[in-house]
Order: C-alpha cells, then structure tokens, then sequence
C-alpha cells in the first residue's frame, strides 16, 4: 500500500497529530513500516528509545502466529513530533504487551503512541499500559484501537492509559477505540488524567526530599507501571532513565 | 531547642492559630492536648511547612534558624521530623529507596556524605526491628496496604532512620490498638529521648502517655496555649474532661 498524499487531521488516527511535523516528515516516511512476523509459538520482545530534535515516525506492522507473542516497549521522548505506530494481527492464542511511555514539554511539541490490535481469531489476548507525563505545552497522545473479529471468542483485551500533567497548558488526549464483533470477549479500557499528588509531594519534603527528587520519584512510580511486564532489568532500566532524564532538564 | 512565640496563623480566612507562644527545650518531651478544632493539627502542619497555611504574625525559632524562612525538606534536613496523622500511600515507590533518598538528600543538604546502599539496608535494618517491623514490609510501597497501625509504625521506623534531633508527632496514637501503642511508645522513647533531642507530642488521649511520660503537657485551646503543667495535667484532663481543667 502506498500513501500517495498526506494524511489530514480528518483522518481518525491523525486526529491529534503535528500536521507541521508530519509535513517535514514527507510522504515518503509514512510509507516506511518494519514488518515482524512471529511464528507459531515464538516469542519477540522490542524495546524503542526513541525522540530527538527532529520529527521522527516509527510504524510496526506485526502478525503472530497461533500462541506467539511479541512485547513492545516505548520511551517517546522526541523533542519535535514523534510517532510510533504499532499494528498488530494476532492469530489463534496469541499474545501481545505494550507499555509505552510519552513524556517531555517543549512548546507545543507532541509525541504519539498509536497502536490497532487485531484480535483476528479465538483465545488471543492483549495488554496495554500506556503512561504520559508532560510540561510546559508538551503532548502526548494515546489512540488504541482494539479490533475483536466475530469468531475471536474469549478474547482477552485490556488497555489502560494515564497521564500525568506537571504543568497548566501541557496536554495528554486518549482515544480508545472498540470494535467487537464476537460475543464471548473481555475487553477492559480505562482512561484518565491528572496532576501530581501534593499530598505525597508534601509528605515526601517532609522527609526531607528536595522537590525536584521529589517529583522524579513519583514521577518514576507513575511511568513504571508501563515496563513492569518486561523482565529484562537491564532493558527496564534503560527505558526508565531514558524518560526520567528528560524530566531532568524541565524547569518545573 | 524549639521556641514558637505569639503565632499566628490561618486558612483562608479563618484564623486557627491566634497569639501560640510555647518553649520545648532539647531533653524535653512535651505533650499538646486540646479539644477537637483547637488548633493542633494546624499546629503541626505549620511547623512542617505544609501547603495552604498562611502565617499571619509571630515567629518560630529551630535550633538558632528561622523556621518559617525555611522549606519542608529544608526543615527536615536542619532535624525536624513530622509524624503524619495520616501518612500518605505512594505507590510505586519502595519503603527502602524512598527512605533512602530522603535520608541521603538530608544528608546532602546538610554537606555530608550520603550512605551507600549496604550502609542504609544495614541502618533500615536495625531501626526496623526496634519497631518489631520485618524488612519485607520496608521492601513494599511506601505505606500501600498498611492497615492503620502498620502505617503508625512505620513513621517510627522513618523516624529511627533519620534520626531527627525535634519529633513533632501528630496523634500517632490514633489507630493503634495497645500492643501496637507499646510498640510505638518504645520506639518514640528508644529513638528521641535523649538529652539533646526534643519531642513534642500532639494526642487526645492519655494512654501513649502512659508509654511515653511526658515531661511537660500543655493544653492547646482556640488557637493558644491555656494552661502548661506536669504529666498530672494529662492525668487530671483525662478524669475531669477539658470543660473543668480549663474554667
């Protein structure tokens, strides 16, 4: 498939999009997706650290075979738009986990996590943990789409996005999106956004906490719940930094 | 060690503090009780420094430094330490690096070397038993699923650890049943009786000073300190209720 022209906000997955970003990107960057096949049975873990001063779009089209799995892990912390995109196709029993992380501020610069699951057959399940923290007039964006087919009965769907907005102008949107066409399936979703908890700033000063220590811990608490699942520490841990590092430079 | 002198305070527009003058010399450990809406918890939030307390007038001197001047973890660092009525859950961070971190950020602010990971557990360790506290509930998350005297003991075991030289404990008697009061009342004696610390204890109730004698208790009312005596004051308001102590 080749994307002649660019997308508009009018498309739903460009909805919240940097249309000045996706124009520097060109026409020939969205025509870029990796391909990841999963055999039947096998199993693949990626982990994405990605962002920097330039627009960046990432797209992912993966399929997994019956009871294959694939693992994705994000920390988007582009200083320009920047996109991942992760299309997934899982067959009889298969499995997919994301955790993905948005964060950073910048004047109006947004990052993106978009995701499609397609539960195409029977007994498949998918879990999703997506977290954004953001400053300044920084975005972040979460569009999940979970497609459930008409047979793709016992079909276990989860999807829980938070975002954590340090300051008044930055923003976090989630557009979670249910198409289930089976009758025997469990799709959870969950939503919300918010601001630090004062209390546990306060009660964490009060034992002596500087306020920016302070912050980077809840911080930290808040976005690892989007990498407990992956049990490469090492990996974790360089997710992890990689967001706290970018809240190491906020003038909050 | 901590002098409060003709304190003022308000939230809002509603002033809870009106003139609160009080002296805790280092080796004191002194009692606030008072009557529900007194003023005592506004008391102790303004000493920490909490958020959305406007002082109106007078002055709190600490060890020589002009408290109010300073931050909440400024405050925590020159030796202060606030015990929470309510201590707060924070999930996703450990009882251990939390307590870590705020005791090597003290540290840092006060220009010493902060302690290595070994050096802490070995420190988290010991303060934990004294409070009869086992080392896996230090490993879970601050506070999350700690039933209401789990919670009180585990600000002692905080306290053990940085070691303040002033507790301001805010009725950290509440919730706890009495073996959980003996617990807490021998951690308070073990950690802070001393001649060069001080304490001052804000309860309702007699019992925690059944545990933790106190050397002086004063009666907090409408904002202002009525009346200070010896632990018979403590004794005398528990028999005759604060109607009678006070006409």
């Amino acid at each position: 498939m080749s994307t002649a022209t660019l997308p508009t906000r009018r498309d739903e997955a460009w909805r919240y999009a940097d249309m000045d970003g996706v124009a520097r990107l060109g026409v020939a960057a969205l025509d870029l997706w990796q391909a990841i096949d999963v055999d039947a049975g096998e199993s693949v873990t990626r982990c994405l650290i990605v962002g920097s001063d330039a627009p960046e779009l990432h797209r992912f089209r993966v399929t997994l075979g019956e009871g294959a799995r694939a693992a994705f892990f994000v920390t988007n912390a582009g200083q320009d738009y920047t996109r991942v995109e992760i299309e997934v196709r899982l067959a009889r029993g298969a499995h997919f986990e994301c955790g993905g992380v948005t964060i950073g501020g910048g004047a109006g610069v947004t990052r993106e996590v978009v995701t499609q699951v397609v539960h195409a057959e029977p007994e498949a399940t998918s879990n999703q943990t997506i977290r954004a923290v953001h400053w300044n007039t920084g975005t972040g964006n979460f569009l999940g789409e979970i497609k459930v087919a008409r047979h793709a009965q016992k079909t276990d769907a989860a999807q829980d996005f938070k975002g954590l907005l340090l300051e008044a102008g930055a923003s976090a949107n989630a557009v979670p999106q249910l198409e289930i066409f089976a009758d025997d399936v469990k799709c959870a979703h969950g939503a919300t956004v918010g601001e630090l908890d004062e209390a546990a700033r306060f009660y964490m000063m009060a034992r002596g906490l500087d306020p920016a220590t302070a912050q980077r811990l809840l911080v930290q608490a808040f976005i690892g719940d989007a990498f407990v699942s992956l049990d490469d520490e090492g990996e974790r841990e360089a997710l992890l930094n990689a967001a706290l590092s970018a809240l190491e430079g906020a003038q909050l | 060690m901590l002098t409060i002198t003709d304190l003022h305070a308000r939230i809002g527009d509603t002033e809870i503090l009106k003139g609160l003058t009080l002296h805790v010399p280092a080796g004191e450990i002194h009692a606030i009780m008072g009557p529900n809406g007194a003023g005592k918890s506004t008391l102790s939030n303004v000493l920490g420094g909490k958020p959305g307390y406007e002082v109106t007038g007078g002055s709190v001197a600490f060890r020589g430094q002009d408290l109010l001047a300073l931050a909440p973890h400024e405050r925590a660092a020159a030796g202060l330490f606030l015990g929470f009525q309510y201590p707060v859950e924070i999930p996703g961070v450990s009882n251990v690096q939390f307590l870590r971190e705020a005791l090597n950020s003290q540290r840092r602010q006060r220009g010493e070397e902060p302690l290595s990971g070994g050096e802490f557990l070995k420190l988290a360790k010991d303060r934990a038993g004294l409070l009869q506290m086992d080392m896996d509930m230090l490993k879970r998350q601050v506070n999350v699923g700690f039933s209401g005297g789990e919670k009180k003991r585990a600000e002692m075991v905080q306290m053990g650890i940085l070691d303040p030289s002033f507790a301001l404990l805010d009725e950290t008697d509440s919730g706890l049943d009495i073996d959980a009061l003996r617990i807490v009342g021998a951690g308070i004696n073990a950690i802070m009786r001393s001649p060069n610390k001080a304490v001052l204890l804000i309860t309702h109730y007699q019992r925690l000073l059944d545990v933790v004698t106190p050397d002086k208790v004063s009666i907090l009312a409408d904002g202002r300190i009525v009346e200070t005596g010896g632990p018979e004051l403590a004794l005398r308001l528990e028999a005759e209720g604060y109607d009678s102590v006070m006409a």
